[in-house]
């Protein structure tokens, strides 16, 4: 018994010491093994991140704009969306920029962001996204980070494969996801297959200002297009699309959808139909579409409704489109940086399929046709195919570059980001992601030079991996250091909306061009006060326009009397500081509008309709200076009857 | 009676009330410590001048410009140009001829020196912060800041310039 005991007591003596090491060391080892991830994402205060990240709102329909490699941030750049803190789509001057066919539209979908090229290499002056909804394509300019231009897709719904440019940026793309009758016109749902039709749009981009017109809608057999990317160095001039749905069901298409082993990846040699269509090729055809521009020296958007565009039938331009046949519903079309490498998730397959361009070229030239899809030449899936990678994983969506031969492929079923190696296809690393990861992005990954330095998975479901906040948990992205043969996790961050793709580049090529603010001297906004003299209040009927000013820290007017129930009031507000960081904004109580954010030089109006007589104040809601309080004005309202002349002044004898 | 009386009260005060609404007679304000506007009033100790009737002909104040050399004729063609400019630029919060939401320019040659001046304009933030009148201006002027509306050098000069035709 004794005996027992003692053997007892001193097995748990061995097990304690043993135990207690045990954690020692591990605790240790993890400590050591999160400050080195923790010393890879801090950026000291007063520091600056070494890229720009522009992530995609996703259902938030704006874009973004984190540092990397910290995960702060700076700034959502509305889009698609009203946003009441900037007054984008409430103000007079950017309600024009949420117009289209269907009238005014507050809300989008934003997608993909894409950065300018120019030889192949991000160059930083624009981001390029599409509304996967009410098909759209905006520009933003990297100057500002404001939306300059928003133009409306027609013939498309369900705007998914877009917007990507070009190595050069001749060309922005937005192809439909969704497949409709083109024109559109009453019909059974039923005749769908080989009636509708899938426009993959081509915009042209304007060299010098980014500006985007649609050079041509290819009308393509009616399947669903669901990502594209150009080709590039040896493949530019052509341009790939996934598609899916190559069965045309119109119903429960979670079944109906994947009933062919193989859909595929449409080639399209874009030069060729250029040339066809300098040459006068093309049918115009009727269709509505709004074309919004900004302008930075009226500060003032304008909407302009066109009514045709030039339609390419595949059939009429030989040797232009070919199909390559790719297992099963691809998601991703993603083109390696030498582009000769064509990717295929395959969401559905158990491996990635990748295309080689050179034997797609080869399968052309040597007519190594394997049927026919309404008179689209399919190519032999073998003739080329390029290589596969074997079981990487459950899933595939996306892949991205570190243009040092890997490349890096999000799983959404499997949560994993998994490295593998163009040309020998073996898988190199995977790792965990959390959780059901949908894009990533490497820095430059879309295009001929990426920088290898980080990738970034954004996520579909977060569950537990923040403090929650009830049903509704925040969207994220996870950060990886790409620099050694292993990923290692770095950082969670959250993100707004869900985010799709997104884009970055090195901080030094966008820096030094941000705009600091609007010169006073080139505002031509047709109701800007650029000096006190030009303050004034004027009426047409029971308009009232007030051309006010705002310098720290007052209006100018601040006391204003005259108007009346009834009258709709124009407050057309010129910020006159010509400093850095010196916004300021304006409220007027009972306004059915948001707030004014004025940027130093620019002039912004709202629209207030007073319905009640009385004395009302108005003030500036951005933080200006120590007298910010006192930055504050009067409206007298007076009966619709009254005949009180309008008056306005700023100080007692002014 | 009594309620007669309490009747006519109630019409009387309901009648004041209703004449109210469109012409208020200004109603007695108060005053609690008002600063004194009244400038020609003998100050009681020397050292209550206010910094905006200081006269510092020795200071350069801090900033980029070190040295300005004023011709004995006034330049006209600058003249115009620098009213130009302070009128779009300046007159947001000042006015030549008296104090507004800063101090007047009329006279400001004979109480600063030409290179104060410029550096006030182009060099507001550090000025304020560092140069003892600046600091002192920002104080009698409430905490109100000279704004920094970014003028080039050229622009300073002729606005200084204008300020010559200022007395």
């Amino acid at each position: 018994m004794k005996q027992i005991l003692k053997v007892s007591v001193g097995f748990l003596i061995t097990a304690l010491v043993f135990t207690s090491c045990n954690n020692d060391k591990s605790s240790k080892s993890n400590s050591a093994l999160s400050s080195s991830a923790a010393e890879k994402v801090y950026v000291a205060p007063g520091e600056y991140d070494e890229f720009y990240a522009f992530i995609s709102g996703g259902f938030s329909g704006q874009l973004s704009v984190y540092g990397l490699p910290s995960g702060r941030l700076f700034k959502v750049i509305p889009v698609f969306s009203q946003d009441a803190e900037k007054a984008w789509g409430y103000n007079e001057e950017t309600k024009p920029m949420l117009n289209t066919s269907h009238g005014f539209i507050p809300w989008d979908d934003s997608h993909h962001p894409d950065i300018s090229q120019t030889n192949g290499v991000v160059d930083g002056r624009y981001v390029y996204i599409n509304a996967n909804n009410t098909p759209r394509i905006a520009k933003i300019d990297l100057t500002t980070f404001e939306t300059t231009e928003i133009i409306e897709i027609p013939n498309s719904a369900g705007n998914h494969s877009s917007s990507f440019v070009t190595e050069n940026t001749e060309y922005v793309v937005a192809g439909t996801r969704f497949s409709i009758p083109i024109p559109q016109r009453d019909m059974s749902i039923k005749d769908y297959k080989g009636n509708f039709k899938g426009a993959l749009s081509f915009l042209k981009i304007n060299p010098d200002n980014g500006e985007m017109a649609i050079k041509f809608q290819l009308l393509m057999p009616g399947f669903n297009y669901d990502l594209s990317h150009p080709g590039r160095g040896k493949s530019h001039g052509w341009f790939f699309f996934t598609t899916y749905n190559t069965e045309e069901a119109n119903s429960l298409l979670e079944v109906n959808a994947s009933q062919n082993d193989k859909d595929f990846i449409a080639a399209i040699n874009w030069k060729k139909i250029e040339e066809y269509v300098n040459n006068g090729g093309g049918t115009k055809v009727p269709s509505k579409y709004a074309h919004n521009l900004y302008s930075d020296e009226t500060h003032t958007a304008t909407s302009t409704m066109m009514d045709e565009v030039l339609t390419v039938n595949p059939l009429d331009v030989p040797g232009a489109v070919y199909l390559l046949p790719t297992p099963k519903s691809p998601h991703g079309c993603d083109v390696d940086p030498t582009g000769e490498y064509i990717v295929g998730n395959g969401k559905l397959s158990a491996n990635l399929t990748v295309h080689s361009f050179t034997k797609m070229l080869d399968a052309i030239k040597n007519n190594k046709i394997d049927g026919e899809a309404y008179g689209i030449p399919i190519l032999k899936f073998e003739d080329v195919l390029a290589g596969s990678v074997v079981q990487p994983g459950l899933g595939p969506l996306h892949t991205e570059f570190d243009g040092k031969g890997n490349a890096y492929t999000t799983f959404f079923i499997s949560s994993e980001v998994v490295k593998w190696k163009l040309g020998t296809w073996e898988v190199i690393d995977r790792k965990p992601t959390y959780y059901s990861v949908g894009h990533l992005m490497i820095p430059g990954g879309n295009s001929g030079q990426p920088f290898g330095k980080y990738v970034l998975a954004m996520n579909k479901i977060t569950k537990d991996r923040y403090l929650p906040t009830g049903p509704e948990v925040t969207q994220s992205a996870q950060l990886y250091d790409i620099t050694g043969d292993k990923m290692e996790l770095l950082l969670d961050f959250p993100t707004i909306g869900e985010p799709h793709y997104a884009a970055g580049c090195p901080a030094d090529l966008i820096r030094a061009n941000s705009k600091k603010l609007y010169e006073l001297g080139k505002n031509k906004h047709p109701y800007a006060a650029k000096e006190d003299a030009d303050t004034k209040v004027t009426r047409k009927g029971n308009e009232v326009h007030i051309q006010m000013t705002m310098i720290r820290s007052h209006f100018s007017p601040d006391n204003i009397e005259g108007i009346k129930v009834g009258d709709k009031v124009y407050f057309h507000v010129t910020n006159l500081e010509q400093d850095y960081d010196v916004p300021h904004g304006i409220a007027m109580i009972g306004a059915n509008t948001s707030e004014l954010l004025i940027m130093p030089g620019q002039t912004e109006t709202f629209v207030w309709e007073p319905k009640e007589v009385g004395v009302w104040p108005f003030y500036c809601t951005d933080f200006c200076s120590a007298l910010h309080q006192e930055m504050q004005g009067y409206v007298r309202v007076s009966p619709a009857s009254s005949n009180i002349e309008l008056s306005w002044s700023l100080g007692e004898d002014f | 009676m009594k309620t007669m009386l309490k009747l006519f009260s109630l019409l009387f005060i309901s009648l004041l009330i209703s004449c109210g609404g469109k012409d208020e007679k200004k109603k007695e304000s108060f005053s609690y410590e008002k600063k004194t506007t009244n400038e020609t009033k003998a100050p009681v100790k020397t050292e209550t001048i206010p910094a905006s009737a200081k006269v510092d002909l020795t200071n350069k104040g801090i900033g980029p410009i070190s040295s300005v050399v004023l011709n004995a004729e006034i330049d006209q063609a600058m003249v115009t140009h620098g009213q130009e400019i302070y009128n779009k630029m300046c007159t947001a919060c000042h006015r030549p001829n008296k104090k507004f939401i800063g101090p007047a320019q009329a006279g400001v040659m004979e109480r600063r020196t030409p290179e104060w001046i410029m550096n006030m304009i182009l060099n507001p933030e550090e000025m304020v912060q560092k140069d003892p009148l600046a600091k002192e201006l920002l104080a009698e002027f409430n905490g109100a800041p000279m704004a920094n509306q970014n003028l080039t050098q050229e622009e300073a000069r002729a606005v200084l310039e204008y300020f010559r035709t200022l007395k």
